[in-house]
């Protein structure tokens, strides 16, 4: 009878019981190992059961949707804190930045190497009344990336920190504070940074991509990057929203510039008036567009140079040196920079940049690296042409595309089968990469 | 003494082993083909690194030539600018896209439907794709408006059998019921979808018109016939526990987490491998294309287990 009950939790009292039934029986004369086993049997029964479902419930826990997840940002919250004042090291009103931001799981050796030979000073132009409304999302998103910051303001504030350049708020003074600014950083730190860039507060620079512009370069030449415009200067000069960088040789002209009174403060047009400052000086004004010639400064926000159409009265047509391409092609991969950039817009395009990603994806376009950083990228690259630290060419590859395609090349294939096929085409394991993606974009 | 004792503990043995297995066969109700535990877990978890590299070189074949996703997308021509940018978007990494229309449309392709009952629409779109899958075993729906990645999907569900009923996305739950929400996107493995396509024909537990004093949604409906089914709402997640499945875009995302936690915006927003966003407009599902597949900071490399190549014939990923 007790058996075909056992694991009805309704007859648990019938049980009981039973039991004493039995318990008297027992008392009565019967064999007392007799009553053990069926008493055991019953206790086992009974506790398995209470066991399983006490299991079952701790593995339903985890349904409790969300809570799992505050706790967990409220907790990177603090970690955030803490990790604030062991990345960077205030000097002054200066952002010196302990560590390179990372990831969770990803290699960036290469971006950690440029990231030493490639010093950037990252200087922001800002006020007092955009600190809190603009500068302090510009601190909490790519300034990071920078080896030193230092947000410029017409006043000094020691918490933010901002310096203080003694000058006034307003368009007017813009190119004021360019000059004090940069004339600022080259007595303060022109030991500690290669390259000075400047950007104003609602600019958003991807400055691991502004290392790889720059990593062909030297910063012992006199030269300077940013989007080129024509007008007014014989080499053109560089938008000033859309962020300019000067070498070490370039920034120390422009300060002898004035100390010899060659430059002066002739308008208030910043970014002409310094670019008209160093062709006097005999800095070059460089092409800063990557290797498929798609532009990397950008003067407007994304979604304005991808699928704007620029009216052709607009003065943007007359004013860029080198020809606009409308459409995906405008803007490089290796995008560096974005102008009228809001906050909200800020921490997407971070988002986008250093988190948002498609699992396995292999880029379309993938650039060689400068001669100096070759070597360790071809010790690098291979495994990551293979697969994830196996240390050989993987066996899994999946073609993403539309039926046919799937079709004809789904499944497996070593990627170092170089067939005839076009969408794996040669995936070389030297440098030679700029064959590939000017193949592929015929 | 000794022998009570025995006894005693011989029958404890025997109890547990016997109520073990009772569980084990009440669990074997006809129909079912795997434990109940799957079913009562409702989060699916991306693999994590470990387990990726855990696995040998054939089972990862196995798995890549496994997980190729039939994209079902429910259009109609008061969308047309939406379904020419799904079209023109994500939709072109599906392994096949096929679009459903209420109504044809000359300016796109799209598999006719004639119905504009919404969950007529989506029972027969749900049919035809079960009927014309070929050898794909994942299916992914979603209307236009929303924006996928189909390789987050596609990681997401690696390591999951499509012979075993799935149904993942963003779990919502109604009163008793559990349900995908549509918004969202919905994922259904082939074994959800073939039980999907048998229950149709009970009127009973699954009526082509809905008999209610009130119409349900068919988000709702569609949770209702795969629960007759034995298939559970299951909320897709990263190794993290974030939500992969997202109703709003990226900048409403952004914009919640920046009115809650000033410090960690892009940390509390959403997840590096996150699926789907929607509520953007055409212009922003552009610019999407580029965040996701373009642009990145120069020298950060993720040595991820599979490699999924870029489409033919596109320029804007």
């Amino acid at each position: 009878m007790t058996r075909q009950r056992c694991c009805d939790h309704s007859d648990k009292e019938e049980l009981l019981e039973t039991r004493r039934g039995r318990e008297e029986v027992t008392m009565k004369g019967l064999s007392g190992s007799r009553c053990c086993f069926y008493m055991g049997f019953l206790v086992g029964t009974l506790s398995l059961y209470f066991l399983r479902q006490v299991w079952f419930e701790m593995s339903m826990e985890p349904d409790v949707l969300g809570e799992g997840q505050d706790s967990s940002v409220a907790a990177l919250s603090k970690k955030r804190q803490a990790s604030d004042s062991n990345n960077w090291r205030m000097e002054g009103a200066t952002l010196i930045n302990l560590n390179h931001p990372h990831h969770i799981g990803e290699d960036s050796s290469v971006a950690d190497e440029l990231y030493r030979k490639v010093r950037i000073l990252c200087w922001v132009m800002t006020g007092p009344s955009n600190l809190q409304t603009k500068a302090r999302h510009v601190k909490a998103t790519w300034s990071r990336h920078c080896n030193v910051v230092v947000f410029m303001s017409s006043i000094d504030d020691p918490d933010f920190p901002t310096v203080g350049l003694g000058t006034g708020e307003g368009r007017d003074q813009l190119y004021w504070k360019t000059i004090r600014a940069f004339h600022y950083a080259l007595e303060h730190h022109g030991n500690d940074a290669d390259w000075f860039l400047k950007a104003d507060d609602d600019t958003f620079v991807v400055v691991d991509n502004l290392r790889w512009v720059l990593s062909n370069h030297t910063p012992e030449e006199p030269l300077y990057f940013g989007k080129r415009f024509k007008p007014y200067a014989k080499q053109g000069y560089m938008s000033g929203g859309a962020g300019y960088v000067l070498s070490k040789e370039a920034l120390r002209r422009f300060v002898e510039g004035f100390k010899t009174k060659v430059c002066t403060h002739t308008t208030s047009v910043e970014d002409l008036a310094l670019g008209q400052c160093l062709e006097k000086m005999g800095v070059l004004a460089m092409d800063s567009r990557d290797t498929l010639q798609r532009e990397t400064f950008h003067p407007f926000v994304p979604e304005h140079h991808l699928t704007g159409k620029f009216s052709k009265s607009f003065w943007y047509w007359s004013y860029c040196y080198y020809p606009i391409v409308e459409g995906p092609r405008c803007c490089s991969d290796l995008a560096v920079s974005f102008h009228y950039v809001d906050a909200e817009l800020m921490y997407t395009l971070e988002y986008w940049t250093y988190h948002l990603r498609a699992y396995g994806y292999r880029y379309r376009y993938r650039p060689p690296l400068s001669q100096g950083l070759v070597e360790r990228q071809a010790q690098t690259e291979r495994p990551t042409v293979g697969t994830a630290g196996r240390g050989r060419t993987p066996a899994g590859i999946t073609v993403g595309g539309d039926g046919d395609q799937s079709k004809a090349e789904s499944g497996a294939k070593p990627l170092s089968d170089k067939g005839g096929k076009e969408t794996l085409g040669k995936i070389p394991i030297d440098n030679n990469r700029t064959a590939v993606t000017q193949e592929r974009q015929g | 003494m000794l022998s009570e004792g025995s006894s005693f503990v011989k029958g404890i043995a025997l109890g547990g082993t016997f109520c073990l297995l009772l569980s084990l066969l009440g669990s074997f109700a006809p129909g079912m083909q795997s434990s109940p535990e799957d079913h009562h877990h409702h989060h699916i978890k991306a693999p994590t690194k470990d387990e990726l590299q855990s696995l040998s070189d054939s089972q990862m074949v196995e798995l890549s030539q496994r997980v190729r996703v039939y994209c079902v997308i429910m259009v109609q021509p008061s969308v047309l600018v939406y379904w020419s940018t799904a079209k023109d978007t994500w939709g072109k990494h599906c392994d096949q896209a096929v679009f459903y229309s209420s109504e044809s449309a000359k300016a796109l392709e799209a598999v006719d439907l004639n119905e504009q009952d919404e969950w007529a629409k989506l029972r027969k779109a749900l049919k035809h794709a079960y009927d014309n899958a070929g050898d794909l075993r994942w299916f992914f729906v979603a209307r236009p408006t929303t924006f996928a990645i189909i390789e987050n999907l596609k990681y997401l569900i690696l390591a999951k059998d499509p012979n075993e009923p799935f149904y993942i996305g963003h779990a919502m739950k109604s009163g008793e019921l559990e349900y995908v929400e549509y918004q969202s996107g919905i994922v259904l493995s082939y074994e959800a979808l073939k039980r999907l396509v048998n229950v149709f024909k009970d009127e009973e537990k699954c009526p082509e018109r809905g008999r209610a004093l009130w119409k349900l949604s068919e988000e709702k409906q569609l949770a209702i016939c795969l629960k007759y089914t034995g298939v559970f709402a299951e909320n897709g997640e990263d190794t993290q526990g974030k939500g992969l499945f997202n109703s709003k875009s990226v900048g409403s995302l952004i914009q919640d987490s920046m009115n809650k936690n000033n410090l960690d915006v892009v940390e509390g927003c959403c997840s590096d491998l996150a699926i789907t966003f929607s509520g953007m407009s055409p212009n922003q599902m552009q610019v999407m294309m580029f965040g996701v597949y373009r642009l990145r900071p120069y020298g950060h490399n993720f040595h991820d287990s599979l490699i999924f190549l870029p489409p033919e014939g596109s320029d804007n990923d």
